[in-house]
């Protein structure tokens, strides 16, 4: 029998709102205030990296589907979310080409090569940003100061290691983001507004920001360095942006709970081993692409018991 | 005995050892930073599994099956050193660029592989030719591979200045994870082109 007006599907039956469309715009929103202040400090020449990155995921995105003959979802905005994490990832001083490179690596290679969204096992924007360190690496660690003036400067992170702590801005230039840094990692006050944000709404759960912000802290306090503390490590380089917009990427980031604890605390460690002891300053952004690596494995690890189900012993008997 | 240009194109083509058999991975992704290199080590192979196939198969009713891998080990770490003596006294720069690479290919198992699935079963002659076949295809895709590498990340080919010098180098086609990037997007190319064809 013909039922013309139902639609037959499999169990369980929840109605929605939510789809990839509405939980992406919620990120871009929650991506603004950092996005504004991004663009206020570095000015029209951070706006026009944004918007270079933004169109070129869409772009090559769509270009690929149809090379490809997919259906074009450029529609679902993750490609827009892509774009401007991308964007904020990079320095206000990079030349134009730089995101276009960055926003076609991630969305071609890290992306749809894997199979599309919800199929990429690393984050695509971290994946852009981790090609363009290794292949540019002087132009993308060129920073500027805020303002007007933009006059060469170095990050926190870089002043830190090379222990330069005279240098060193206060706590709260850093927490407010008038220090040097890329475009959108800086102000680490809006990152964490956009991130109570998407919490408040249930886009993201609290558990890999939080655990991965405390461990961060925990260890700097332990091992702490001179000139920096616990706060001040928190608020500098890019740990908000990474915390709350990266680590929790749907795709490459566990679904247990218990799971997404382990990928904050691990992303914690991670971040600590590489800025005290590491090659590099700052390491936020590898920290989260190896444990995107372990996310299968941790996933099979927390394996939540299936109710009902008798225990392992039980069986044997 | 076999068809000789058969053979060979078996070796290039419809079984190459790095595209299609994957096999020889390590200099194939550690020393194609450029084409030069590509090709060295890749010419530098081919003479080892050349002269090391022939004399497998001349020795393959010789030797006796329990201990053929150490023998053909032993042939195999001959001709090698031989190889690596040519190198120090006639290409030194080339010989300090592929390094260790140049006594690592005694563990090339391209090498070893074909001793043991073609030149212990087959006449010297046959061998010779799959030894060329292989050897050609090997140095084809090594050079393919570095040239690729080193015009993306260098804007040089075999050397020379290709790109303007203020075009951006593509730092990481040089680097490992570069190698990586290349060899599969050179696999899929290939892919894309048999399908089509057998389409």
């Amino acid at each position: 029998m013909e039922y013309p007006n139902i639609t037959i599907s499999a169990t369980p039956h929840v109605r929605s709102n939510e789809s990839t469309q509405s939980i992406m715009r919620d990120v871009i929103i929650a991506l603004l205030p950092a996005t504004a202040m991004g663009i206020y400090r570095f000015g029209v020449k951070a706006a026009m990296l944004i918007v270079i990155a933004i169109a070129a995921a869409v772009i090559s995105e769509a270009l690929y589907q149809k090379a490809t003959k997919q259906r074009v979802t450029i529609g679902d905005l993750s490609a827009v979310v892509t774009g401007l994490l991308l964007a904020m990832n990079i320095p206000s001083t990079a030349p134009w080409w730089v995101p276009i490179v960055g926003s076609v690596f991630a969305i071609v290679v890290a992306k749809q090569l894997f199979g599309g969204i919800g199929q990429n096992f690393i984050n695509p924007a971290l994946a852009g940003r981790a090609f363009l360190l290794a292949s540019y690496p002087s132009l993308m660690t060129a920073w500027v100061t805020p303002g007007a003036d933009a006059v060469t400067t170095a990050t926190p992170l870089a002043l830190l290691k090379a222990g330069n702590i005279a240098e060193l801005p206060s706590l709260t230039d850093a927490a407010l983001g008038n220090i040097g840094g890329c475009i959108g990692e800086t102000c680490a006050v809006a990152l964490i507004i956009g991130g109570l944000y998407l919490m408040v709404k249930g886009i993201i759960s609290w558990r890999t920001p939080v655990t991965y912000i405390v461990t961060v802290a925990i260890f700097a306090t332990l091992f702490g360095r001179e000139g920096s503390s616990a706060i001040y490590e928190l608020m500098i380089g890019g740990l908000m942006l990474g915390a709350f917009f990266m680590a929790t990427d749907y795709a490459s980031s566990p679904v247990t709970p218990i799971g997404q604890i382990i990928m904050g605390v691990g992303c914690g460690i991670l971040t600590v081993l590489i800025r005290f002891y590491g090659g590099y300053p700052e390491g936020v952004s590898y920290s989260i692409l190896i444990m995107n690596l372990a996310v299968p494995l941790i996933d099979r690890f927390t394996k939540p018991k299936v109710f009902g189900a008798l225990p392992k012993e039980a069986k044997k008997a | 005995m076999g068809n000789p240009l058969k053979i060979i194109k078996n070796g290039i083509i419809d079984e190459n050892p790095t595209f299609i058999q994957v096999i020889g991975m390590c200099p194939t992704l550690a020393v194609t930073s450029s084409a030069i290199n590509g090709v060295g080590m890749g010419v530098s192979t081919a003479a080892v599994l050349i002269c090391a196939n022939v004399a497998i198969a001349l020795l393959r009713k010789i030797i006796p099956d329990k201990v053929r891998i150490p023998a053909f080990v032993v042939v195999i770490a001959s001709f090698v050193t031989i190889v690596q003596f040519l190198l120090q006294a006639y290409m030194p720069a080339l010989n300090d660029a592929l390094g260790l690479y140049i006594p690592l290919i005694v563990v090339n198992c391209l090498i070893l592989g074909r001793a043991e699935a073609y030149a212990s079963k087959n006449s010297a002659i046959d061998s010779f030719f799959d030894g060329i076949g292989m050897g050609l295809g090997f140095t084809i895709a090594l050079g393919v591979l570095g040239l690729v590498r080193e015009f993306i990340g260098s804007g040089t080919a075999f050397g020379m200045q290709i790109l303007p010098e203020a075009f951006p180098q593509t730092l990481i086609f040089i680097m490992a994870p570069g190698a990586f990037l290349t060899l599969g997007f050179l696999m899929a190319l290939l892919n894309h082109f048999k399908n089509k064809k057998s389409a």
